[in-house]
Parts: structure tokens; sequence; C-alpha cells
């Protein structure tokens, strides 16, 4: 295999949503080939540089993932297999882009706030910011503000990303942003909410600096937020 | 009369379990299987009105920045020309699976005597699925039959394209001559034929569901009989079409809860002779396409549909009972239908889906997120995941209605395999009565 259908490989596999060879993937005939697990291993030891591997393959195939998905071609379930094809990628060139230089787009932190225990939102929105080639460190759900307090001021995160579904949670949002406040921690980090219960209102009524109203939308607003 | 049980019992023995309705493009062709609730949707009645709908612009007085399109409704006389524009229409609306003309012909030049003909030669140019209808005229059969068998190139009782619809009973148990002699000389010809009964609960029929289902059994169970002693083996479908009275009017109610149980009951009995069951589902008592409408057609397509019947009636688009057809209404019914049939369609579990689902929550469970959704994809693209309601609005508006027109208009802009050049000259050579305009043929010329 050369470099470049190596790269294109990789590129048909992030489409495909392929996570490694035992993932069946959308076409027959693709379980036991290698996915994007086996290739960026491939890559890096082929001594493709991580750039290339990260523009060529993971974020051309998520381009095209993207207009597939504008098209109605694809869905949700597409999307998400292909973010969590690219973030597992992500993972296996971690140890290597600081050696390459190559600095990942940006830290973010995501947490279900106290006492609500409801993370598929999180869960969507922590993949599909991995695909788009963010850090994601996951708190997990029910996680008390002063525990959010500590993590931001240890990881020093672009983001903080707070989720909740319940109408009786969401005002932990309010406390958790206020406990950052108090910690001197607030113009650090960009506080980004969302759940079924939160509204653009009660985002600006908090304090938030933004509001998604879904996955895709986070993602968006982390990268407007980041230029 | 008296019919003595033994008959009615031979002749249900002899009554085929399954009936072929054969169509012009033989994919479209059915099987109603007796003993199997295979279930088809088809369109019907002869409804006199039809219904156009167009739709207006409005401004909102106090904020003339908000502006709705709202639907107004112009009901007219139904004409030839909607007969093919209807036939066109359910050719393409992907669960209407048989052809029953939806609206009566009444302009000037149709007679009792050219009726069946024009009838039956504007469905058939204009849909390849399979096509029925009742007979006005007894007289015109024969050349309905000679045309059926131009187009099917062989004998109509090989290959029944097409099939009729007889009503011998006049509720309550009464034979009527005229419809009665209709159906002898079908029966007579060995062609497809429902023995259709329509009683009212509450006026020409007990309201109770026991006395209902007693008398309209006896009533198509009478035609059965009467087609096998005119020809054994002749196909007869158990026609069941019980409606119930409204109290302030005395006109029928399809949207009445009973209107359900006694269609229920009926196909029960039917099942229980193993003969196939032409059924009835989807009419509104509304005259206007909307929530109402769409609430009493699904109430039925919903019950009906569970109790297992082969061949459900009045599908689509029928209004005001059955006096009007509105084609954006069988535009909604279609979507509706849909759900329906995705709902009936057979599981698929085997040894197979279930280590599959098994190793699934494995998977899923030994992940960080927890998230089947990944796991959606296979069925997704395979067409296997039901869609989301076709005519949706993304705002505060209620858009179903526009949505609906515009899918009937790219529905009628897909073209229609109509009959070829050859096969219409021949019909217009053999066939008395049938109206030129039709001919598309010397339209191109």
């Amino acid at each position: 295999m050369t470099n470049e259908e190596n790269i294109q490989l990789l590129k048909e596999n992030i489409i495909q949503g392929r996570r490694d060879e035992n993932d069946e993937g959308l076409e027959e005939g693709m379980l036991g080939q290698p996915g994007a697990k086996e290739l960026t291993e491939a890559a890096i030891q082929a001594g493709i540089t991580p750039g290339t591997i990260i523009l060529e393959g993971l974020t051309a195939g998520m381009n095209v993932v993207g207009e597939k998905y504008e098209a109605k071609e694809y869905f949700i379930p597409d999307m998400l297999a292909s973010a969590e094809a690219t973030g597992l990628a992500m993972e296996i060139l971690e140890p290597h882009l600081a050696k390459a230089g190559v600095s990942s787009k940006g830290k973010v932190v995501v947490a279900t706030v106290k006492g609500d225990l409801h993370d598929i939102g999180k869960n969507i929105v922590s993949l599909l910011l991995k695909g788009a080639g963010y850090e994601v460190i996951d708190l997990g759900n029910d996680i008390p503000p002063e525990r959010i307090v500590e993590v931001v001021r240890q990881e020093n995160p672009d983001f903080l990303g707070l989720s909740a579904l319940l109408t009786t949670t969401m005002k932990m949002m309010g406390e958790t942003i206020n406990s950052l406040r108090e910690a001197g921690l607030r113009d650090r980090v960009k506080v980004l909410v969302g759940g079924a219960a939160v509204s653009q209102d009660f985002a600006d009524e908090i304090g938030a600096d933004g509001y998604g109203t879904d996955g895709f939308h986070a993602v968006r607003l982390v990268e407007e937020l980041r230029e | 009369m008296r019919i003595p049980e033994k008959l009615v019992l031979t002749a249900i023995e002899a009554a085929p379990k399954l009936v072929k309705l054969a169509a012009r493009n033989d994919e479209n062709s059915l099987t109603l299987d007796g003993h199997e609730p295979r279930l088809h949707f088809a369109s019907g009645s002869e409804a006199n009105i039809w219904l156009d709908v167009d739709f207006s612009t409005y401004v909102n007085k106090s904020h003339p920045e908000i502006e709705v399109q709202l639907p107004t409704f112009q009901p007219r006389r139904g004409m030839l020309n909607d007969l093919c524009q209807a036939a066109h229409l359910c050719e393409h609306l992907d669960n209407l699976d048989g052809f029953i003309r939806p609206v009566n012909i009444q302009d000037g030049d149709i007679t009792e005597e050219n009726k069946d003909v024009n009838k039956f030669f504007a469905s058939l140019n204009n849909t390849t699925k399979h096509v029925m209808s009742g007979l006005t005229d007894l007289s015109q059969l024969d050349s309905v039959i000679r045309m059926a068998e131009i187009v099917a190139g062989g004998r109509l009782e090989d290959n029944p394209i097409i099939s009729f619809i007889t009503c011998a009973v006049k509720s309550p148990l009464q034979l009527v001559d005229d419809t009665t002699q209709k159906l002898i000389e079908i029966a007579r010809r060995g062609i497809p034929l429902v023995m259709s009964s329509s009683p009212q609960g509450g006026s020409t029929a007990p309201i109770t569901e026991d006395g209902m289902v007693a008398q309209i059994n006896a009533e198509i169970l009478c035609g059965v009989a009467l087609t096998q002693l005119v020809r054994k083996g002749t196909p007869v479908l158990y026609g069941s079409v019980p409606t119930r009275a409204r109290m302030d009017d005395l006109n029928e109610s399809y949207g009445a809860a009973e209107f359900n149980q006694y269609n229920v009951d009926c196909v029960q009995m039917a099942r229980f002779y193993g003969l196939p069951c032409y059924s009835t589902a989807g009419v509104a008592d509304t005259k206007v396409p909307g929530i109402q409408a769409s609430v009493e057609k699904m109430f039925s397509h919903i019950l009906v549909s569970l109790s297992g019947p082969h061949y459900l009636h009045y599908a689509f688009g029928l209004l005001e009972r059955t006096n009007t057809f509105c084609p954006i209404q069988a535009v909604l019914d279609d979507a509706h239908i849909e759900m329906v049939k995705s709902f009936l369609r057979e599981p698929n579990i085997g040894p197979r889906e279930v280590s599959s689902s098994l190793e699934q929550v494995k998977q899923v469970m030994n992940s960080t997120h927890k998230l089947y959704v990944r796991y959606v994809r296979p069925k997704l693209h395979a067409g296997e995941i039901t869609p989301p309601y076709p005519f949706e609005s993304s705002d505060m508006s209620d858009e179903v209605l526009l949505k609906a027109s515009r899918r009937l208009a790219e529905l009628l802009s897909l073209p229609v395999e109509h009959l070829s050049k050859d096969t219409t000259k021949k019909i217009y050579n053999d066939i008395p009565g049938l109206l030129r305009r039709l001919n598309i043929h010397d339209q191109e010329k």
C-alpha cells in the first residue's frame, strides 16, 4: 500500500464510519478489512506526518460526511459513526501530535450537571467534538460545581460544555457558572449549555457564552467561538 | 326466500380461497389468500364531487410582516378527466395496491350506455395496477371484458386485470333484480367479483354489533351462494361495507367507533369462512382535508387493518362520507397508510438477529458513551426505519396541506405508461361508445 492509498483508504473508512477491522461499515464485504484504527497506525508507521493524516484523511473524510448529511444521504447514526472513527484515530495520533508540532483544535470539558443522570446528549456532543478534532475531557454525569471548578483550574480548557435534561436540574448550570466566577475562573473558559429543557433565553439569563440546540450545533458553536 | 344452510356451506366450500387480481403490469398483481391475512389497500367509491384545493396568502392585520398560506376549497362535479387524473395519481401512490374508480364521471356526453367502457378505459389507460369497478349497465359487460382482454392479451378469466363490484342486496335482506342479474352474468363469465353489502347500523340494520353482523353476513353469503350456483369456483370476495347511521341526519358515519367494530367483526367472519375479505376503512365524515379527516381515516385504517382483511377499499382521498374525492387528501392518506403498513410488516426475528442484538448490547456496554445510535445504520440504509412525518413543518406553522399539495404536483408530473398506440387502436375499433377525447394518440396527432 502506497502512502497515497493509505490516506485515501483512511478517508474512505471515515466516510464509512468504520472504527476498526471488526466494524462492518455500510457496504458489504468490509468486515475484516482495516478500519480507521489500523489505517492510522499504518500511516504513522509509514512515516506520514500527523498533519497529513488529519488533513487529507480525517478532515477530508468528515467533510464528505458533512456534505452527505446536508444532502440527507446520511443521518445522525452515520455522522456519529464517522465522528467515532475519527475520534479513535485522533486518540492514536495524540502522542505524535506534540512531537510533530501539531496542536489540537482546543480542549473541551463536558459534564452533565449535579442531580442529572441523563447523558445521551452530552455523549453525542463528546463524540462529535472528538470527531471534529478537539480534545475532550468527559467528566460524566451528576457532576457538582466544585468538581467542575477543580477540573477547569487543572486542565485550563478552552470550553466547558454543561448538559441537563431536567427542568429541576438546569438551575445547576447557573450555579456552576457562579462557582466559576467566585473561583475567578469565569473569564478563562467559554461556557456552553445544552439539553432538552434549556433555551437561548435561559443561557442568556445565567450568563453562558452559548447555547447549542443539538450536537452539530454545539460543534458549530465551538468553531465560531474559537475564531 | 330461505337458502338451506347446507347449500350455503357447500357454496363457501366451493368458493376459491385464493383469488388473483392481476394487473397490466404483472408486478402489480395481487393474490388474496383467505387463510392468510395479508392486507392490500385500494381506493374506492364513485364520489360525485371532486375537491380542488388552492392556497392563498393572508396577511395578519396587526402584524403585516406575518403572512400565512391557507387553503381554500372548490368542490365541483367529477368528470372523465378527473378520473384519468385520479388513476394517474394512484399509479404513483406507493401504498395504493389496487385502483377502484374514486370519482363518478358526470360529463354531458357520458350516458348510461357508454359510461362503463369509458370508465374502464380511462382507468386502464392511466394505471398499471389492478382495476376494479361496479358495472352501470349490464349490456356493457361484454364490451368491458373484451376491452380488458385486448389489454391483457388473452382470456380475462385467466388474467383478470379487472374485476367487478356487485351490490346484489339492498339492506335489509332484499335481493335487487338489476344488481343480482349483474352478479349472475359476471359469475357466469368467471371474472372475479366482490359480493358487497352496505347496511347502515341504526337504519337498514340493527345498531347492535351482533345484529349487524348477523344481517350483513346473511346478505353477503346469499350473494356468495348465488355465484357458486351460477358457476362453481367463481372467484368472489366477501365484501363487507357496514356503516353506522348518524342520529342527527341519518347519513352514514364512518368516523364512528361502531363503524370500526362492525368492520372488524365482518373481517373475522370472512376469515372464519376462509374467504378473501374486501373490507372498508379510511373514510372521513368531514368535507375538507386536514386534521379531522386524517384522524377519522387513521382511526379506521389502524383498527380495521389489525383485524386482518385482504383488500381494504375506500382507503384514499374520500371525504364527506363517500361523496367527495380530494387528491390532496389521497396523498396524505398514502403517507398514513405507509405508517400502518410499516407497523404490519412481518417481524424479522431469527437466531441470527438475536445473536446480533446480543453482540450490540455487549459492544455498547463496553463503550464509554453507551449509545446504540451507530447500530441503526444497516436498517436505516435498507429503508427499514420509518421516516418522520413527511409533511411536518420546521417552525410554528401548520403546512401539512401545503406540503401535500406540492407532493401531489410532483406525483402528477411523473409520466404514466399509457396503453400502446396499437392496443388503443384495436380497442377503439372493437369497442363502441368510447369518447374520442380519451384517445391520447389522437391528441398527439
